[in-house]
Parts: C-alpha cells; structure tokens; sequence
C-alpha cells in the first residue's frame, strides 16, 4: 500500500517540476513568476484544489510522443479569495511554452462549466506561446471550445484576464471576450499579429512593446483595463479587485461591513464646482468623498481620460460609478469614451450592480474624425447601455448637462430611478452663449446685445429648476449632503424589480 | 473703543485679526478679491465687501477702494495685516484724511523706517549698533571698492530700496566689489526702479534676531523680548522661536534697550520690529524695521500672553499701555513653522490648486494654528503661497520642539505640495535640536534640495510594525481577520521585517528578529491618521494606499510599505526590480505651468547652458537650459500648452 501511495507523490511531484528548472530560472530571469507561483499569490494560502495534473496531450507527430509533461501546459482548478471561490486557469510557459493543445482547452473547459454550474468567478492567467502546432487543427478546435464557453459563460459569470506573457493570435480573443483584462507592464503583450508580419505587410518597425504591451492597451487600444509594474502587484490588486463582484448573475452585490457613516457630510464638495464655467476640476474628488472609506477602484484611468469608471461600496455595497471628467477635454463625450462607458455599464446590468453616474457633459465632441469614426453608432451605444439597464440608477449633475449628451447620461427618462442636481447644475440645450447665438442669429454683429440675451438665457435655463419644475430631476441637494442623498436612494432601490418584454436578445448598435 | 474695524488683508492674518475682534466685542469687515469670493476670511466676518480683480494690484492694494469699503460700512478703523499696503506711509495719510483711524504707527515712522539708508541714519543717530558701511549714494564702482576697503571685506553691496534678496551681492575682494556692484545696481534699478546701492561689512556665521517693541506714544516703548528667525530660505523665514537659543540675559536686554531708543526717536506707537543680525560672538547690528505686525508674531504672545493684535487696537483707539517693562513675562519657549504650498524637493517652488484633503492637528493651550484656509481651498497664484502657522508652546525648547514634530505629523495636506516633511525634517535636526543655526543652515543642510528625510533602522522597524498593524485592522474590518500568531512580512523598499502577529488588548504585538513591539490604535480604514502607541510611545502616521502598498509619513519620512503573506514575499522577492526609466533622457517641466516657448528644434545640437524652453508659472518665466552637451530627437510639447510637473517637454538622443 505504501508503494501506492508513494507512486501519487512521485506522479504529483513530476507535474509540479513543469518544464523542468531551468525553464523556471529563464521565466524568473524575465521577471515572471511561474503558472504555480501565481496561483500561490492569487488564492488563500492552502485553498488550491487542483483538477487534472495528470492530463496529458494526445498528439503522436513530430516527436511529440517523446514529450509528454503531466498538466500538459495549464494549472486548472479552483480556490478562495478572501473566503469566496473562484475557478482558476494558469498557462504554464516552462511547459512546451503554454501552448494551447487540445487537452490544455478541455482543462479550461472543464473549469469554466463547473464556475457556470456554481456561480463562482474564472481568472484565466495567460501565458501562452499560442496554438500547439503540432497538433494543427486539434488545437484550434479547442481554441473554439474555450471561446464558445466565453460566450456562454458571458453575463453569467465574472471572467477576469490576466496577461501575463504573450497572448498572440487566436489566442486574444479569449481574453478580447472576458470581463476585464489585467496586463504586466513589459512582460506581457497582446496582438493580432506580431511584429515580424507587421513589418512584412505594413513596413512598419514597432516593437512589442510599443505594439500590443500594457501601456499600450491601457492608454491607446482601451483593449486591457489596467497596467501594473509585475506580477506580484497584479495578482494582489485582483485580490482586491474579486471583492467588488458578485460570484454570479444569481447573486446579489456583496456587502461588507464599514464604519463610513451614511450620512457623513462633506462641505469641501460645496466648492469643489468653480465659480468660471469653463474651470475644470476634478471629478474624481467628488467620487472619491463620497464612496466609503475613500476607496475608489478605477478601470481603464489612462484611456479616455473624459470619462471615469469603476467600482467603489456605499454603505458595504458595491455600485459601479460612471462620470464625466471635466479635466480631459472638458468631460465631453467622443467614441472612446463612450464605447468605455457603454460596456461598463452593461457589465454592471449583467452583474445586478447599481450604477451611479456623476454628470458634468458640455456635449458630444464635434469633428471629421469623430464623425467618420462613428460617433452617432458608438455614442448610441452609451445611450442603449443606459436605457437598457434595470438596476439601481443614481444620477447626480453637478454642472453641465447639455444637449444629447443629457439625455445620454442615465437621465430620467431613460429609467434613471433618483436623478439629482446639484444647484450649480445647467441642464439645457446648449450652453448660453451658443444658444443665443442661434435664437438671435440676426443680432450677431451687435454684442452688446447678445451679451444681455446671453444673460437673460443663463438666468433662465443654465440651473437645475427648470429641469427640475418638469420632474426630470427629483430633488436639487446640497453638495456636501451627496453621500447621504445618495446611500437613502440606494437604499430604498434595494428592492426594485422591472419586468421586460420577452426578447431573445437585444440589438445593440455594434 | 471701535465698534467696527475693517481689515484690510486676507488668508490667515485677516483671520487671526478678526478672532481678536471678536473676543473684543468689535464687529468685522472684511474685503475679497474676486477669486476670494470663498475665502475663509470673508465667512469669518461680520461683513465683506468685494474690491476688485484677483491680482492685489487689482484689489488688496487698491487704497482708495478699501478706505470707500470702510466708510460704507461703518468700520472707523482699518487694520492692515502685514504685506499688501501695511507700510505705505501715503495710504496710512489717505485713512487719517478720510477720518478714519489706521492701526499701525504713524505715517512719518513708516516712511522714516521704509528707506534703508535713511533708517541707518536714524539708527545710528538713536545709539543702535549699526553693520559698518557706508551710507549715501555710490557714484561708481571703483569709489565701491574704496568704500569696501575702508568697511572691511567680505561686504555686502545692497539695493537702498531693496528687500526679498533683490540686488544684494556678497563680495570678498576687489573685482568682486567691481562685478557685484554693477550687476546690483541693474537689478535694483530693474526690481524697485530706483538704483540707488550702498556698501556694508558682510557679517559672517549670521543669526537673525528680531525684537519686538510695543509703544503707545505716550509712555516710553517697552520690548517683548526676541524672537530668532535664523531658518530662511530664499531669504524669507520658514521656522521662528522665542526666545531665541543664542542669547544672554545681557544682550538681551542690550537689544531690547536699543529697539525701543529707535522706537522713541522716531515716535512710534503700535507694534513694531526691530531685526538685528547677530554675530557668533553676539555682535548685534541693526538691519531694520519692521512698522507692522509681523508674520512671525504669533511666538511672542505665546511666551507674553499678550494678543499684540488687541495692543494694536486699543493704542489706535487711544488707550495706554497697563503694564511696564518689567512686567514683561518671558514663560517657557514658542516655536512657528510656516507651513507653505511649495515643493522641497524643488528649490522650494510654489506649488498651486485645491487643497483636495485638509486636516489640521488638533488645537489646544499648547498648539496654535493660524490659518486662513479649510478643505477645499485654493491655493491660487495671485497671493502668497502660506497655508497656514503652526505653533507650538512648550516649558522649555525641547518641549516646544517634541510638540511641533507631533502636531507636524498630524498636519495632513493633499492636492498640492507643501514642505511639511522639510519642516519635520529640520525639527529632527542635530544642529537645530542644538539651537547651533545660522541664516545659512537650510543651504548648508540641504545643498541638494529635500528629498525625505532618511529614517534609521529603529524607525523604519517602527513604521513596519505600523503597517502590519494597519494591514490587520484592514483585513479585519474587511475580510478575514488574520489569525493570532500568523506570519507577514512587511517589505519597505528592499528591506523585509517578517513579524508574527499576536493580538493584544487595544492592538497587536508583532515579533521578530529584532524582538517584540506593540502597536495600538484606533485606525479604521478610510482615516488619513493612525494616532496610537508604538512601543508604549504615542505616534502619529499619516496613511495613503498606493495599488496594493501603504504610503506613510512620520516625522518627515515617507515610506511605501508592502504587507505580504510570507510566501508571496518570498515570490516577490524573484521579481527583480525594474530599472527606472532614464529620464536624463528627457527635459522635463519643474512645474506645473504654460510653456511660452521652444528654443529648439529636432535634430539641433545643443551645447550645455543653452537655453532650451520657457515655462511660466507663478507669473514667472523659468528658462530651462540643457545640463550637457547633446541633440534634440523630439518635441513632445508645444508653446502655449498647459504642461504639469515632471511632463516631458523636449527629448533628447
């Protein structure tokens, strides 16, 4: 019996070796940790379950029946973060460079039903040489596999990528389908194709870093949500990350407990909006004293800089926050913005996260290659986003709410539940000066004039009452009485149910 | 008595002259600029009237404005702070013509105080020790180098004019007086419109020692004792006290005596200050006078226990001193620190914007704050950079010094640079703890600048345990306790404290190596302060989180700590740290500001010292010059762009 035993260790013990020590010092070498190592950082100590250590792959061409390394490339199975479970996968690149054999995808697979099963979270660690080319188009079937679980698993489950070595190929659009990516600033890179082809094809020297790293896709792409400076950091703030979803679509947003009063007062925010209504200021102030405790997890900070979006709790709760920065291009809406917005919008729908959207928009920008990119579709998509969305809305304007882009920006009538402004707020059609310039076209070359209408306009609309006279807005409130207004609305919407029409599914302007 | 005074000053002197108002029982108008719409001092008073644009020449110096303000208010006296128009003898004659009363000395005295040479000639003929020079107008520069040989090298060549370090040079022998005397005269003539220039012994090893004197006009001037004010930068104080550690009872008095014969010979009533630079052999000459309550006053009533702003008030208002000379108290010691928006690390540059986090340390009968700002404030460009001044009393120096460093450490400022670590820092000084300080001892201190005060190894322990203990109450408030007796390591830079951690009554004892510590405290997430116990000593750190590290600042250190389960610090310790990127590559703005101009092209070679840019900021143009020899690659930024700190404006190969 001892044997027996015995003969699990020394299995258990091969597959734990990976590609061997030398393979692990050249990972090390690159600043990487290993597939297990990460594992070993993500999960509480001591609660991996490992599945499948002992798959190995079936291919018997060029030599590959000589090498066969039990696991076969990925680390599946499933853990806790912070108590909670979560399923994971870690490509392992010591290991015929984690490649993606077709027993690697049933590994993953396999994980992935099992999470949809219990309602529990997929991180997927990538760190893959792509496709294992020896098994041709076995490996790509099981890319499909993989990318039709994505789908599937889509709005039921949270699916986090980490990228944390290559990802090229086929092989982005698992990850290109998941929920958010995380990258590691120069040792990770995503791309298409690499640059060798692009040069071939387009004579374009890139390198790739500069074609598909982690500053890259968190700053000109918008493809990955967040860059940091190794794995260890990476692995650490997902921890903190996981805290703020829901395991599943079943399941409502966790709540922990805090000691950040509901009704704390700020009277810092009753300046915070200038006095010129061209100041910019930081919106980000205003998100950050009103959430609990201060503690704001932004998603994409360094890509369309004119909108902000991420996590934070009220009341132990976590609510998705969606707000104009007047700091980047005066908080105006253009594609990039919204297409940023418009997916987070929709992640928190999937996910029963209320949102909270802190509105300060002068419009949409204005320009040819705004409007040869698309923004009347890609703009349409934040409008969809938001009218489509059941959960909790609370809206507060703080200054501009001008045009479309009112409308846009989870307004009533778009099924916001509490919209508020505060007195600073100018809902309106355009902005004074424009509007009076259109309504009193034939005094143009008189401003004196215009300059009294532009007053008598700005008296009249650039405030929140006539917007509020209509019921488009529910109450006008004080800045520094933000967070308690806001905790009373949350708080009542806790219970709030909408019944839809029945449709298979809807047909978002793409 | 008055029942309303105008003040005609903002930020924190406004503020501090309207309390003593209002414990007088006299109402308060206060007057704002336009960007001072908000300001604390406007809430403060009983009443505000708006006098202009945001520039002071637009408003706070417009004299004619304010004495209208008053009138139409009411207020039957106007005091004037300090700065702005707190020493123009011809606005002082405007109020007195308007029958309104002025708060300060009389007109002669300011104006016989405001010209240098004259208020030598003055001093002299007073019996006050005077630096050997020479008075009167210096034709050219080799009658300076006579004068200077007769005067005794090093000298000083100054603007008659000048203040604030404007057309001062020092000199050590002939071509020297020959260079600094032509090149001061330009700059006093461009600074003040007046090139008038004279000669003086250059005193060597110099402390600044100010005395302040009291008059009512009518009996004879007393002093308040003296305060030093040797810790400057850039010519202006950071750090007073009073006492001062240098003196003796002999000198003091010397001086004092000597302040108030001034004081009589040009018939002063109100408070005034009379500065002396003091020699290492406690030499004391006189530089000037000072017709106007001083930034710094705040040290001498907390050794007197008297409000020098009520003495003000009530010798405008005709009353007479109730005390003489030797009734003068002199109790325990005061310290001021001038908390600025500026950034240490950078020559002490202003620093502008919201002050996005505010906490001042808790007041009491032993910490004054004197401020003019609360969260949410603007720190704008138009005014003096001050935020406020802290002040701390203690029995003796040690006692003033021990509670400055704590109220220090609970001084929690963000949104924009301040030097309060550089204060920490010079407060834990060996030199200044020893009182051996010069007007010279930020320069010789801190040649480089201040990077963060460097933390010993039983510090460093200390703010380990302090983040272990944080990370605790973290995870407890949180997520799951940490279990009693679990490993973490605590990793600050390359340094690693594992420690196990055991719960204790109010805390946690963590072990390790080095023994054991206790920490406790009441920190919950989401406050700026861990106030509590280290080891039985009461602490005060100041707590940000930077992605998955605690940011904390004590006694002017900054640390980034990591709290990490054991075997993540060990795989975190295979990662090997990142090169930073080399940004001597790059030339980057030192401000946040408008860049004016490009003075090259990509592709162009450049040579040392050549000038690169332009960047204006504070109303200032700053001429960025290349520090080597090289060429250009690229422009990254465009005149007329806003650029922020450290942006990068010109790359090179």
């Amino acid at each position: 019996m001892q044997d027996i035993l015995g003969e699990l260790e020394t299995r258990r013990e091969r597959a734990r070796r990976g590609g061997g020590e030398k393979r692990v010092e050249a990972q090390h070498a690159k600043g990487k940790l290993t597939a297990r190592e990460r594992i070993e950082v993500l999960l509480d100590e001591g609660s991996f379950e490992e599945y499948d250590m002992f798959v190995e792959h079936r291919c018997n061409d060029f030599g590959m029946d000589e090498q066969r390394i039990p696991g076969d490339g990925v680390i599946t199975g499933y853990g806790t973060v912070n108590g909670k479970p979560v399923f994971v996968f870690s490509q392992d690149f010591t290991v015929f460079g984690g490649s993606l054999s077709e027993t690697h995808a049933e590994k993953i697979c396999k994980i992935m039903e099992q999470a949809m099963k219990v309602g529990a979270p997929v991180v997927g660690i990538n760190d893959s040489g792509g496709a294992r080319i020896q098994e041709g188009v076995a490996s790509l079937g099981g890319y499909a596999d993989v990318f039709q679980l994505n789908v599937m698993a889509s709005g039921v489950i949270p699916q986090i990528s980490m990228i944390m070595g290559p990802c090229a190929g086929g092989a982005v659009y698992s990850p290109a389908m998941t929920d958010f990516i995380f990258m590691v600033k120069d040792s990770s890179y995503m791309f298409v194709t690499g640059p060798d082809v692009v040069k071939t094809v387009t004579h374009e020297t890139v390198t790739h870093e500069e074609l598909g790293g982690a500053v890259t896709h968190t700053s000109k792409s918008g493809v990955a949500d967040l860059a940091f400076e190794n794995d260890v950091e990476a692995l650490l703030e997902l921890r903190d990350f996981l805290s703020y979803l829901p395991p599943s679509n079943r399941d409502e947003v966790p709540e922990r407990p805090t000691e950040d009063p509901a009704d704390r007062d700020d009277h810092s925010l009753d300046t915070l909006v200038p006095g010129s209504p061209n100041k910019p200021y930081d919106m980000k102030e205003l998100i950050e004293k009103v959430v609990d405790e201060g503690e704001f997890f932004e998603l994409q900070p360094n890509y369309a800089g004119n909108i902000i979006i991420g996590f934070a709790r009220m009341e132990g709760r976590t609510v998705g926050i969606v707000a104009n920065q007047p700091m980047v291009l005066a908080g105006c809406l253009d594609i990039a913005s919204s297409i940023k917005a418009a997916r987070f919008v929709r992640y928190c729908d999937c996910f029963n996260i209320p949102i909270l959207t802190f509105v300060d928009v002068p419009g949409f920008l204005p320009g040819t290659s705004q409007e040869f990119g698309g923004i009347i579709k890609h703009g349409a998509k934040l409008l969809f986003a938001f009218g489509q969305a059941t959960v909790p809305k609370v809206t507060v304007i703080t200054r501009k709410a001008y045009g479309g882009a009112y409308d846009v920006m989870s307004s009533k009538h778009l099924r916001g539940d509490v919209n508020y402004a505060w007195p600073s707020a100018e809902i309106a059609v355009m902005g004074p000066k424009g509007a009076v310039e259109i309504i009193f076209r034939k005094d143009a070359d008189d401003p004196e004039k215009i300059e009294e209408l532009t007053e008598e306009y700005r008296k009249k609309f650039a405030n929140p009452f006539v917007a509020a006279s209509r019921g488009f807005l529910d109450d006008v409130i004080m800045p520094h009485g933000t967070r308690r207004r806001i905790c009373r609305a949350l708080h009542m919407l806790r219970r709030k149910k909408v019944e839809e029409p029945w449709k298979k599914h809807d047909n978002l302007p793409l | 008595m008055f029942e309303k005074v105008l003040i005609a000053n903002r930020g924190e002197i406004a503020c501090r002259i309207i309390r003593t108002c209002r414990r007088m029982g006299i109402a308060s108008v206060a007057v704002y600029s336009e960007a001072d719409s908000d300001a604390l001092h406007v809430r403060m008073a009983d009443e505000a009237v708006l006098i202009g644009l945001a520039a002071a020449s637009e408003s706070y110096l417009q004299a004619e404005r304010i004495i209208e303000a008053a009138k139409s208010t009411g207020a039957q006296a106007i005091h004037p702070g300090f700065g702005f128009l707190s020493e123009n003898a011809e606005f002082v004659k405007a109020v007195k013509a308007s029958g309104l009363v002025f708060i300060g000395p009389p007109a002669d005295a300011i104006a016989a105080m405001g010209d240098k040479i004259q208020s030598k000639k003055l001093a002299e003929k007073a019996d006050v020790n005077t630096v050997p020079g020479y008075i009167g107008d210096i034709s050219d520069a080799e009658t300076a180098v006579s004068i200077a040989a007769d005067v005794g090298y090093p000298v000083m060549i100054k603007a008659s004019a000048g203040g604030g370090g404007k057309g001062m040079r020092i000199a050590r022998n002939e071509q020297e007086v020959r260079d600094g005397f032509g090149s001061a005269r330009n700059e006093a003539k461009s600074s003040f419109g007046d090139d008038r220039i004279f000669i003086e012994r250059y005193v060597e090893q110099p402390r600044h020692i100010e005395i302040q004197v009291l008059a009512d006009g009518k009996s004879p001037p007393v002093y308040l004792h003296e305060r030093e004010c040797s810790i400057q930068r850039r010519h202006q104080k950071v750090i007073e006290e009073a006492p001062s550690p240098f003196l003796d009872e002999k000198t003091r008095q010397a001086m004092g005596e000597q302040a108030c014969q001034l004081a009589a010979a040009v018939d002063y009533h109100s408070a005034g200050t009379v500065e002396f630079i003091v020699d290492k052999d406690k030499n004391f000459f006189f530089l000037e006078m000072n017709t106007r309550l001083q930034v710094e006053h705040p040290v001498t009533e907390m050794i007197t226990g008297l409000d020098l702003v009520e003495w003000m008030i009530r010798i405008a208002a005709g009353q007479q001193l109730d005390f003489e000379q030797k009734d003068i108290k002199r109790n325990g010691w005061a310290i001021e620190t001038r908390v600025y928006a500026e950034d240490p690390a950078r020559n002490f540059l202003p620093s502008i914007g919201r002050l996005r986090r505010y906490q001042e340390p808790e007041k009491g009968r032993d910490v004054r704050i004197d401020s003019g700002v609360d969260e949410g404030s603007e720190i704008t460009m138009f005014y003096d950079p001050m935020i406020a001044k802290l002040v701390t009393w203690g029995s003796d120096r040690r006692a003033a010094v021990t509670r400055m460093r704590a109220a220090l450490d609970a001084f929690y400022i963000r949104g924009i640079n301040h030097n309060i670590n550089f204060l920490s820092a010079v407060m834990a000084h060996p030199r200044f703890r020893d009182g051996n300080i010069t007007t010279n001892f930020i320069a010789e201190e801190f040649p480089e600048g201040f990077a963060g005060r460097a933390l010993s190894d039983e510090e460093q322990l200390g703010l380990a345990a302090v983040a272990a203990f944080i990370e605790w109450r973290r995870e407890g408030c949180h997520s799951m306790p940490i279990s009693n007796g679990s490993e973490r390591v605590v990793r600050i830079g390359q340094e690693e404290y594992p420690f196990s951690i055991e719960r204790a009554e109010k805390g946690i004892r963590v072990t390790s190596e080095q023994g054991t510590l206790s920490v406790e405290g009441d920190w919950r997430p989401g406050w700026p302060l861990f106030t509590g116990q280290l080891d039985g000593s009461a602490i005060t750190v100041q707590v940000d989180r930077r992605g998955p590290a605690l940011v904390l600042t004590n006694d002017g250190c900054r640390v980034e700590a990591l709290v990490l389960r054991s075997r993540v610090a060990e795989l975190s310790r295979m990662i090997p740290e990142k090169a930073p990127p080399d940004l001597s590559r790059y030339l980057l703005s030192p401000m946040p500001g408008l860049l004016v101009s490009v003075k090259v092209e990509a592709g162009q070679l450049i040579k040392a010292g050549e000038e690169l840019a332009v960047v204006e900021a504070m109303k200032m143009e700053n001429v960025l010059r290349a520090v080597s020899d090289g060429t250009v690659s690229k422009i990254h930024a465009q005149p007329g762009e806003s650029l922020s700190v450290d942006q990068a404006i010109i790359e090179f190969e």
